[in-house]
């Protein structure tokens, strides 16, 4: 494993070998903290979510005292899905479809038909007995939930360290401090590893390249209308992609430790929006000036959670990006709505949404495009690594939670060091 | 107010169709208001285009965003060019009101887009809200409700 990750370099076999891609599910996937859902997708007893992380099947459910829990969708008996597909409310009990096992939400067995055909058998030794398997851990961090499949490893503060601070911010913009899943989710399939996408968000190089189809397109079609016309919200949300290189290079990259990190520290492509009317009262009415200058100051780009997902604080999404394969990717972008803000911001939510990542975006037809030539040129002999070195620095292995200039390839390289910290930890001595 | 016979109605609906079958984009965007729009949704039975999210709810300076971009010197998912083939059943009237000017016509459609070596299969009905301007039918909402619209697709780049 080592072998793969060099300083300034990762070998190939990270995006195309899909043992390598077993390997992560098995360890990777295991070890971090893993984005599942939002507490607003279950706020009653009973209600549920089904989801994956990593490619594990799991279940998220408000238990009947109000925790939420996490539990492999999996009925002890015969291996079937307990949980159907999607979401619902379930009562206080899941009841699985095939034999009528019936589980409490938290998992534990609560009935079966025939009980007295077990008596004598030793069931009571078996692992069904223990009903639904429960995740290793599971935390609630302002309604975001996150599990750790391994029941020991790192502790989830240690883990996200100060990182957190982009969800304080995301849920801050709420006047009354409260994110609620909203709009419906965009489900996007790429045929590329999922590493691809998460290098991408902290590429601050590619815009003006790959994009100057799209948003450079939407630059000249609007510098083409009649002067006076009013600017429109998709003008403003495209023009900024097309932004030079100075501008990526000044707004700067934070990097926190364990391969998290954010673009856009001082500035970001998502300032210069412009005000929802009522809104700046609203936060100050509940803030206070100072603080919600500093609160809507904050135009943080892309921040990364390490491994799998990316959260836009200005603009309240979250991209996840859900492994399928070695070659196969799911890229589902979630979005929120700022209880109690104008709705306008809900709009302006959706349509960047709708604008940068559907199936239908153009800018999401471009980055496609560029992974999927990846994944393919990938293959090639004669060339075995991909390239990480722009502004690397020996000093910056021992530093955590610095600010560097924002075309730095820095976070990819603090992604990579977390990959190697995450797939060896509980890999034995000799396959590390 | 100009009045169109039911064939008229219908026959707009199966020229559009052909319009974009032969990436005559230029064409196809005059067939839309000034306010007009193309909408496609992302939930069974959407009703609202704003505060729900859509695959594509787009006004005409965004769909002349889209169609300059296909032909891009560096618009490289589009090299080479996708292609489209529409398969539509009869258009059904359901609902005319002549006096204002105004038709809402239904149509069942198989759609394929292809790229290089992949052809994709989209399944579903168009709306067409219809209105006379200056004697001419006009779309003001082109509804596209796919049968599996929440489903997860790859690139979706042409015009159903």
């Amino acid at each position: 494993m080592a072998a793969l990750v060099r300083d300034t370099e990762v070998h190939k076999a990270l995006y195309v070998d899909q043992q390598v891609f077993e390997l992560e599910m098995e360890h990777l996937f295991a070890n971090t903290w893993v984005y599942v859902g939002h507490a607003s997708q279950i706020p009653n007893k009973g209600d549920y979510y089904t989801t994956t992380v990593g490619t594990q099947p799991v279940v998220m459910v408000r238990h009947t005292d109000d925790s939420v829990q996490v539990l492999y969708n999996r009925c002890p008996h015969k291996g079937v899905k307990v949980a159907g597909e999607g979401c619902g409310n379930t009562g206080k009990f899941f009841r699985c479809p095939y034999h009528a096992w019936t589980f409490k939400t938290d998992g534990s067995l609560l009935s079966m038909p025939l009980r007295k055909g077990y008596d004598n058998t030793g069931f009571e030794h078996c692992e069904a007995q223990h009903g639904m398997a429960k995740v290793g851990a599971v935390r609630e961090y302002r309604e975001f939930v996150f599990c750790r499949l391994n029941p020991q490893g790192e502790s989830f503060e240690d883990y996200f360290g100060e990182s957190l601070s982009t969800i304080d911010n995301m849920v801050d913009r709420s006047p009354v401090g409260k994110l609620e899943v909203a709009g419906g989710v965009l489900r996007y399939m790429h045929n590329c590893n999922w590493k691809m996408l998460v290098d991408n968000q902290t590429d601050t190089c590619h815009p003006m390249v790959a994009h100057e189809s799209s948003a450079g397109t939407a630059v000249k079609v609007w510098n083409e209308a009649p002067a006076g016309t009013p600017k429109p919200m998709a003008v403003e949300l495209f023009a900024p992609f097309v932004s030079p290189y100075e501008f990526f290079e000044k707004m700067g990259i934070r990097v926190w430790q364990n391969g998290h990190g954010h673009t856009g520290v001082s500035d970001s492509i998502h300032a210069e929006y412009s005000p929802a009317p009522g809104y700046w009262e609203q936060m100050v009415e509940a803030y206070g000036e100072t603080r919600a200058k500093e609160i809507l100051g904050d135009v943080r780009h892309n921040t990364v959670y390490w491994p799998n997902i990316m959260v836009k604080g200005p603009v309240q999404t979250l991209r996840l990006f859900k492994p399928i394969a070695a070659n196969r990717t799911l890229v589902e972008s979630w979005t929120f709505r700022l209880v109690g803000a104008p709705d306008l911001l809900l709009e302006r939510t959706l349509m960047y949404n709708r604008l940068i990542n559907a199936p239908t975006s153009v800018v999401g037809h471009d980055d496609l495009e560029m992974y999927e030539r990846a994944q393919e040129g990938l293959h090639a002999r004669g060339r075995d690594w991909v390239n990480v070195a722009r502004l690397f620095d020996e000093a910056e292995r021992d530093q955590r939670n610095a600010v560097t200039n924002g075309t730095n390839e820095w976070q990819m390289r603090n992604q990579f060091r977390a990959w190697l910290k995450y797939m060896t930890a509980s890999m034995p001595e000799a396959t590390k | 107010m100009s009045s169109f016979s039911a064939q008229q109605l219908i026959d707009f609906v199966y020229a559009e169709a052909r319009m974009l079958d032969e990436q005559r984009f230029e064409e196809w965007l005059d067939l839309f208001t000034d306010d007009g729009h193309y909408w496609m949704p992302l939930m069974p039975g959407q009703t609202d285009p704003r505060l729900q999210c859509s695959l594509l709810y787009e006004d005409k300076l965004l769909l002349r965003v889209r169609i300059e971009r296909l032909g891009g010197q560096r618009t490289f998912s589009q090299q080479p060019r996708s292609r489209c083939h529409h398969l539509l059943q009869a258009p059904t009237i359901e609902s005319a009101d002549a006096a204002r000017g105004v038709w809402t016509l239904r149509t069942a459609f198989h759609y394929v887009e292809t790229r290089l070596d992949q052809q994709n299969l989209f399944v579903g009905w168009c709306t067409h809200d219809l209105v006379a301007v200056n004697g001419a039918l006009r779309i003001q909402t082109k509804r596209v409700d796919l049968v599996n619209c929440d489903a997860a697709f790859g690139n979706i780049n042409l015009f159903m």
